[in-house]
């Protein structure tokens, strides 16, 4: 068993493992010599990627190649769109939507015969080419990885892997050679900001914690990762939990605290898991718990499980809910920097803050803030979904536009449609319109054009997504998510809801679109917590950029985008209909008239816009618009 | 009148999960007089509700005697959080994704379906007790969205028409997997 008690030692285990990377970084490899890693993150596991991995160990045993080709899982690639994905070392070689069925001949043909599978290269949908080497992806050519350095490069499942990569050095030179004031400056002088949301300098923090005097402090991880559609920190704690841990030790040290808490929200059970594993292998080779590296220095870290409350993201939510309370917010101040967990002081950081922290160490203060914009330094990862072709994990210096994102990097929006808006911050944020494509994205210009960084959620629309609809979306999220401490949050959102699910079935009015502004702004100042506070922005921004849309379906009763079913209007084409009676057979309402072989009529005054018609009418006769 | 635990029905009925749930909490070595023990409540009603399937007041009060806490604490953290449900839910638990990604790309209209063709709603369970449906915001597998898990099986770009062939496909090849690697 690996054990650790001293920076040397570290050392000699970084020696001793570092050749594992060998193969995967071009360093190593003999024409006979193979590396398969097969990405196990949530997605790809949902498609098979485990049997995938047993499936090519069966192959290599049975043909005695233990000895030169290895098969194992590994983090999330990122590329979620085309997975399950493999990647062959040392070509660099990338598969994409893989099936157990396909490792036969990937086996046969690739690592007995040399000849690469051509039909499962990922092409490249605008040169029409398929690509060889996983380098020259545009997907990845314009990231720079710094976050998600490791994810898909080592396996999670295993520190000497985490060691090769020159993992817990930065802890080992911060308790074994800087002061805790010197760690904090460092972090300071970096320009880290908070990955979780509100991008609060990071040494800022650190260095409010440290000068609360107290005997005890504690260090907490943010893995709730709340924002529905966003999966960056569940892809780092599956791809590199080792970094995050890391990370909390370092934070530890830099403000005094000996014991750290995970509060990891329960949706994640693999993240749950790789974590436990990864905590449990640096406590057994001495990386976590008393006297670490020799320094003196003890920290431990326990995992806490959430129970699917969107509010407990909020870090004095958070709080409580670690407490074993009700997940409520609290006032700020105090902070709980000064008073938190147990009334200890306390810094709460987000995992992907947390996984950026080693890095700092390791190559410096003055690397890390020449990346990014003046106001934000470094990186920052986005979970890119919803109408776009490459859906997955980006990670962009601060400071690249939405444009390069969508559209270089993304690939474009799905199915040629036309691009709409880009949603970020998820139900705290807003959507930017095609106007502000070339924005180049910080935390602070995106408040100025009214969304904000978050916590890297970014949802592509098309033309055809109503953003009334999307509003209301989000609108319905927080009125289930809402705790009900505050009047304006808990009524005031669930009026905003009830107004724009009246617009969306073609029930508002002129005056619907007064109050939403009034109710908004009314939310957003007598809120306790953010999540009041920033509930309305969904609205704002769509009302701001969007009120085209907003107008037609108040004034008009028609839905541009064509998703509000109540405001469809359905027809039947006269010179279409047979006469052939399944639409009226099917309408749950009986408004369809008409005899066999005659042309039926639809009574609109009766029409409850179920589409039941559109769908049965096997001679395209039924219109919808 | 305060209920007393021993003497529950179900008690007896169910004593092998309440011995698991038992030892489980043995293993957290809770300290009564400390005041810090709830931090693993929640760790705790996950566990009980894996065992049970969900959380009745029998075992809200097994767990509060343990604890050593009012029984009002324990239920109204279970209260508070919508992971955990003190009804039984179906033995086969569709869950559909309704996060983001999975709207946008047409999630409610695989919600409706599967409501349609199973004939309960989104938060319902089936009269014999074998399908329950529930919305759940994002498993973070939003790149196959739209996502449906059915127990532990996720499946991803859902389309509406393949709804009834994934339930069907569960029924016969996936249950019976479940039921032998559970024996
Ligand atoms: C309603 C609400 C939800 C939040 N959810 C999260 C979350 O899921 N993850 C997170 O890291 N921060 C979340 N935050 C922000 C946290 O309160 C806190 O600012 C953050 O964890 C601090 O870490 P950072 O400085 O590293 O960003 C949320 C805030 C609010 C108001
Ligand atoms: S703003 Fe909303 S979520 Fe926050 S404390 Fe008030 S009621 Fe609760
Ligand atoms: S949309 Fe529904 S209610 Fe209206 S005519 Fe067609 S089937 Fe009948
Ligand atoms: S189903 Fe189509 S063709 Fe048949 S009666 Fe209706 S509109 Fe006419
Ligand atoms: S939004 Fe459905 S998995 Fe993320």
């Amino acid at each position: 068993m690996l054990e650790i008690t001293s920076p040397i030692q570290l050392l000699d285990a970084y020696e001793e493992t570092k050749s594992l990377l060998d193969l995967r970084s071009g360093k190593r490899g003999g024409p006979q010599e193979r590396m398969i890693l097969v990405c196990g993150g949530t997605g790809c596991q949902a498609s098979e990627s485990k049997q995938i991995v047993h499936e090519f160990k069966r192959l290599i045993k049975e043909n005695g190649m233990d000895e030169r080709i290895s098969a194992s899982i590994s983090g999330c690639f990122g590329f979620c769109e085309k997975g399950p994905i493999i990647k062959i070392y040392p070509e660099n070689v990338f598969y994409v939507s893989v099936k157990v069925a396909d490792v036969p001949e990937i086996f046969d043909s690739h690592i007995l015969n040399g000849e690469k599978v051509r039909r499962l290269l990922y092409e490249d949908p605008k040169l029409k080419q398929k690509i060889e080497s996983a380098d020259d992806i545009s997907f990845y050519k314009l990231q720079q990885r710094v976050a998600l350095r490791n994810c898909g490069l080592i396996n999670p499942e295993k520190i000497e892997e985490y060691l090769a990569t020159g993992g817990y050095q930065s802890l080992a030179k911060v308790v074994g050679g800087m002061s805790p004031k010197e760690v904090i400056e460092e972090m300071k002088k970096s320009g880290l900001r908070g990955r979780g949301g509100a991008g609060f300098s990071t040494g800022r923090k650190w260095e409010y914690a440290s000068k609360s005097t107290s005997e005890e402090k504690f260090i907490i991880c943010n893995a709730d990762e709340g924002d529905p559609g966003a999966f960056m920190d569940r892809s780092i704690m599956e791809g590199d939990s080792h970094s995050v841990l890391e990370g909390m030790a370092i934070a530890g040290y830099a403000i005094g605290a000996t014991q750290g808490y995970v509060y990891i929200r329960a949706e994640y059970p693999l993240a749950v898991s790789r974590l436990q594993i990864a905590i449990d292998q640096a406590r057994a080779a001495g990386l976590l718990g008393k006297n670490i590296l020799g320094s003196g220095f003890n920290f431990d870290i326990s995992i806490r499980l959430g129970a699917g409350a969107f509010v407990c993201g909020e870090e004095t939510a958070l709080i409580h809910s670690l407490q074993g309370l009700r997940g409520e917010p609290g006032t700020k101040p105090p902070f709980p920097a000064e008073s938190g967990l147990w009334g200890k002081p306390t810094s709460v950081n987000n995992v992907e803050t947390l996984a950026n922290v080693p890095v700092v160490y390791q190559k410096g203060a003055d690397w890390f803030s020449s990346i990014g914009t003046e106001t934000s330094k470094g990186t920052k990862v986005f979970a890119l979904a919803g109408k776009i072709n490459n859906v997955g994990l980006v990670e962009v210096p601060m400071g690249t536009t939405l444009r390069e994102i969508i559209y270089d990097i993304g690939g474009g929006i799905k199915g040629g449609a036309k691009f709409k808006a880009a949603q970020t911050g998820g139900p705290s944020g807003g959507c930017i319109p095609e106007q502000y494509l070339d924005t180049p994205i910080d935390y602070e210009s995106l408040s100025a054009i009214g969304s904000m960084m978050g916590s890297g959620g970014m949802i592509i629309m098309s033309d055809q997504d109503c953003m009334v609809n999307l509003a209301r979306f989000y609108l319905e999220f927080i009125v289930e998510e809402s705790c009900g401490r505050c009047a304006p949050c808990r009524i005031g959102n669930k009026r905003m809801f009830e107004i724009l699910t009246n617009i969306t079935e073609g029930r508002g009015t002129a005056m619907d679109l007064h109050e939403l502004r009034s109710l908004a702004e009314t939310i957003m100042d007598t809120s306790l917590c953010g999540l009041g506070q920033t509930a309305p922005n969904p609205v704002l921004s769509t009302m701001k950029y969007f009120m085209a849309e907003y107008e037609a379906h108040v004034f008009e009763k028609h839905c541009p985008a064509g998703t509000c079913q109540k405001l469809m209007h359905y027809e039947i084409i006269a010179e279409k209909c047979i006469g052939c009676t399944s639409c009226a057979r099917g309408c749950p309402v009986g408004c369809i008239s008409g005899s066999v072989k005659q042309v039926h009529l639809i009574d609109q005054a009766r029409c409850i816009k179920c589409g039941a018609c559109l769908s049965r009418c096997k001679f395209a006769a039924v219109s919808r618009n | 009148m305060k209920k007393t635990l021993k003497h529950c029905e179900s008690y007896q009925e169910h004593s092998k999960q309440f011995q698991e749930l038992g030892e489980y909490l043995d293993s957290l070595q809770i300290d009564q007089r400390n005041p810090r023990r709830k931090d693993t409540l929640i760790m705790t009603l996950h566990r009980a509700q894996m065992i049970f399937g969900y959380l009745p007041e029998e075992v809200q009060l097994f767990i509060a005697d343990r604890y050593g806490i009012s029984h009002a604490d324990v239920s109204g953290v279970i209260s508070f959080y919508n992971f955990f449900t003190v009804t039984p839910k179906g033995k086969i638990q569709v869950n559909v994704c309704l996060g983001t990604a999975c709207y946008v790309n047409g999630a409610d209209q695989i919600l409706a379906e599967f409501e349609r063709i199973l004939e309960i709603k989104a938060g319902q369970v089936s009269a014999d007790g074998k399908f329950s449906i529930e919305s759940l915001r994002c498993v973070g597998a939003c790149g196959l969205a739209p996502v449906v898990t059915i127990n532990s099986k996720v499946y991803g770009k859902v389309k509406v028409s393949q709804v009834r062939e994934i339930i069907e496909r569960f029924l016969t090849e996936d249950l019976e997997v479940e039921e032998v690697s559970h024996a």
